[in-house]
């Protein structure tokens, strides 16, 4: 038997806390794939949030730093201003880049700063447990909107491609999805661009991933597809996926 | 050689930081410390340092976080309602350990207050100031030339013990102008090894990860116990002072900063009344000379402590001597200064007056 895939070098092999049906494992592992791909494994620094993926600092195999909620960009910034040699990614969930580090995203997209943000977005605030996040849609239930998010309560789910989009300084903005294969691969090709963008100086990369949230969603754990059917029928609709920002859109 | 220079604070203290080997500067406009940033940002590309005008003072700490991560010597300043909201990062930085040094040029306050001089950021200072449990090494100017040369002290605790090091000015400080004497020789970045927890490109080694979070139990108690023992070791070898004619004084004036100048102008009219005062200058405001302020005791039965707030060092001074001394206060807030004249007459009623007198007539 040949070998066909194997762990990439830039994941180290140990377990995972992550819950049955969480995309994070898996956006993890793309984003190692790509770091082993373009080589860059020992010159990256990664910035991990607050959240879910705050423990991401012992999953990749790379100099790690975690911060306070929401600062990842103005860390990541200060990294590779004092390290520019470095490549430099920031690891951000919704609650943590849409919400109360909105200043610090926008103004990194500004400055165009040479860094890679992943931004996964799951519409829920996953480690304190499934309250509402800026980008929850109208009527899904959350613990702070246990009717639903209404417009009139809490406003609107807050699209950041698309607002960032406008900002002078981003370089390339995409919007991805990993609830199926094709997605996966979609959004491999785009943290390699992401990747590739900062290797060659070209300023403020951000890939938007729909990402899934079982435990919170209140979806069935045993039954993977039912997170994955939200993502297809109730996200896409209100983030729909394409390239904002570096090249025509294609969604 | 010594080299002299007319500076105002501000900008003497910025070229003290540079020459002390700083490399990155983030900060955000507020008076009066406005000076700072803007000197940083001609001068630190002319030694191929990083200037950046962030967005707020939360996310110039947080770049300051992510800059002293890498090893680099780094920096952010601002005045008292920036600090307020810089706590969030200095927590960070001491609960990561990461060495770095925030400059607070402070105001009156509380709210906007006002953009006098003042030192109401005492507690915040000494305290900790944002959440949980930690030490901040602070240092407290009270000339153009200690601005100049006390960032260099300030990089060397903060790298020697992987602690934040602040230095609390004030206004008057910041804004006056002296002939300076940059004392300490110019660092050669060269010379100095990186740090063998810096993050960067890794050469094969093995990965390396700042964090402050330690989610199983006892962890974070036994992190924060190993770093007690180097707040204990600055406590033993890093207090700093200053005493003017102590020696056959009846009563000491406790003070830092610009109170400090006005305690040596009270001193000397104090002196020509023919009362015995001397001053004891806290240099290190954390960790607080408590020692020497004990030792003291033993011959000085009065204590003054004049501050330009409601009264927040005079609660180490009483710490310091546990009644072992009388401890009086003379005190003004709302950023507006104390005069010579003033703190001589409260010299005269503790002195002659007493203790209970001095008490009615407040």
């Amino acid at each position: 038997m040949q070998l066909q895939n194997k762990r990439p070098e830039s994941l180290l092999d140990v377990k995972m806390h992550y819950c049955p049906g969480c995309g994070h494992g898996t956006i993890h592992r793309v984003i190692a794939e790509v770091m082993d791909e373009l080589g860059i494994r020992g010159r990256t620094i990664g910035v991990v949030p607050v959240g879910c993926s705050v423990f991401a600092d012992a999953y990749f195999n790379c100099d790690m730093i975690q911060g306070p909620h929401g600062r990842g960009p103005a860390e990541a910034t200060g990294i590779k201003r004092a390290k520019p040699e470095t490549i430099v990614f920031s690891y951000q969930g919704d609650g943590d880049l849409a919400s109360i580090g909105m200043a610090e995203i926008v103004h990194a997209a500004i400055r165009s700063e040479n860094i890679t943000v992943v931004f996964v977005n799951n519409a829920i605030y996953g480690m304190t447990g499934g309250q509402m996040a800026p980008t929850t849609l109208i009527g899904q239930k959350a613990t702070t909107c246990p009717e639903g998010r209404t417009a009139k309560q809490a406003g609107y789910p807050i699209k950041m491609c698309e607002l960032l989009a406008t900002i002078d300084g981003a370089t390339y903005l995409e919007r991805t999805t990993v609830h199926n294969v094709p997605g996966v691969i979609k959004t491999k090709t785009a943290l390699r661009k992401a990747f590739q963008n900062q290797i060659d100086g070209k300023g403020f990369s951000m890939v938007e991933i729909l990402s899934m949230c079982p435990t919170n969603w209140g979806t069935r754990l045993d039954n993977p597809s039912e997170a994955t059917k939200f993502i297809a029928e109730s996200m896409l609709p209100v983030f729909p996926l394409g390239i904002y920002k570096g090249q025509q859109k294609t969604n | 050689m010594a080299e002299k220079k007319l500076m105002k604070g501000n900008e003497a203290l910025a070229e003290g930081a540079v020459r002390a080997g700083c490399r990155f500067f983030a900060g955000y406009p507020i008076t009066p410390q406005n000076e700072i940033p803007e000197y940083m940002s001609w001068r630190l590309p002319q030694v191929g340092g990083t200037f950046v005008q962030s967005e707020s003072e939360v996310s110039a700490i947080n770049m300051v976080y992510g800059a002293a991560a890498t090893g680099v010597r780094c920096m952010t300043s601002s005045s008292s309602p920036g600090i307020s909201l810089k706590q969030e990062g200095i927590s960070y930085c001491a609960g990561a350990d990461l060495p770095s040094l925030v400059v607070n040029v402070m105001r009156g306050g509380p709210g906007l207050g006002n953009i006098a001089g003042a030192q109401g950021d005492y507690w915040q200072a000494t305290r900790g100031g944002g959440h949980g449990d930690y030490r901040t090494f602070v240092m407290a100017p009270s000339s153009v030339s200690e601005m100049a040369n006390f960032p260099d002290k300030c990089f060397e605790v903060a790298f020697k013990y992987r602690v934040p090091a602040m230095i609390l000015a004030d206004g008057l400080i910041g804004q006056m102008m002296e002939p300076v004497d940059f004392t300490r020789p110019e660092i050669d970045l060269r010379t100095i090894p990186e740090p063998a927890w810096a993050l960067g490109v890794n050469n094969g080694r093995e990965k390396r990860m700042i964090k402050s979070l330690y989610i199983n139990e006892g962890c974070l108690e036994k992190t924060v116990i190993e770093r007690v023992k180097r707040y204990k070791q600055i406590e033993e070898s890093e207090v700093l002072y200053e005493e003017k004619m102590l020696e056959d004084a009846e009563l000491a004036l406790v003070a830092y900063g610009i109170s400090a100048r006005v305690s040596v102008a009270a001193m000397k009219l104090a002196r020509a009344k023919g009362i015995k005062v001397g001053l004891f200058r806290p240099i290190t405001l954390w960790p607080y000379p408590k020692k020497r302020l004990l030792e003291l005791s033993d011959r000085i039965k009065k204590f003054l402590a004049v501050e330009m707030n409601l009264g927040q060092m005079v609660d180490d001074v009483r710490l310091s001597l546990n009644g072992a001394a009388e401890v009086y206060l003379h005190s003004k807030p709302g950023g507006s200064l104390i005069s010579a004249e003033e703190v001589c007459a409260t010299i005269e009623s503790v002195v002659k007056k007493g203790a209970k007198e001095y008490a009615a007539a407040k």
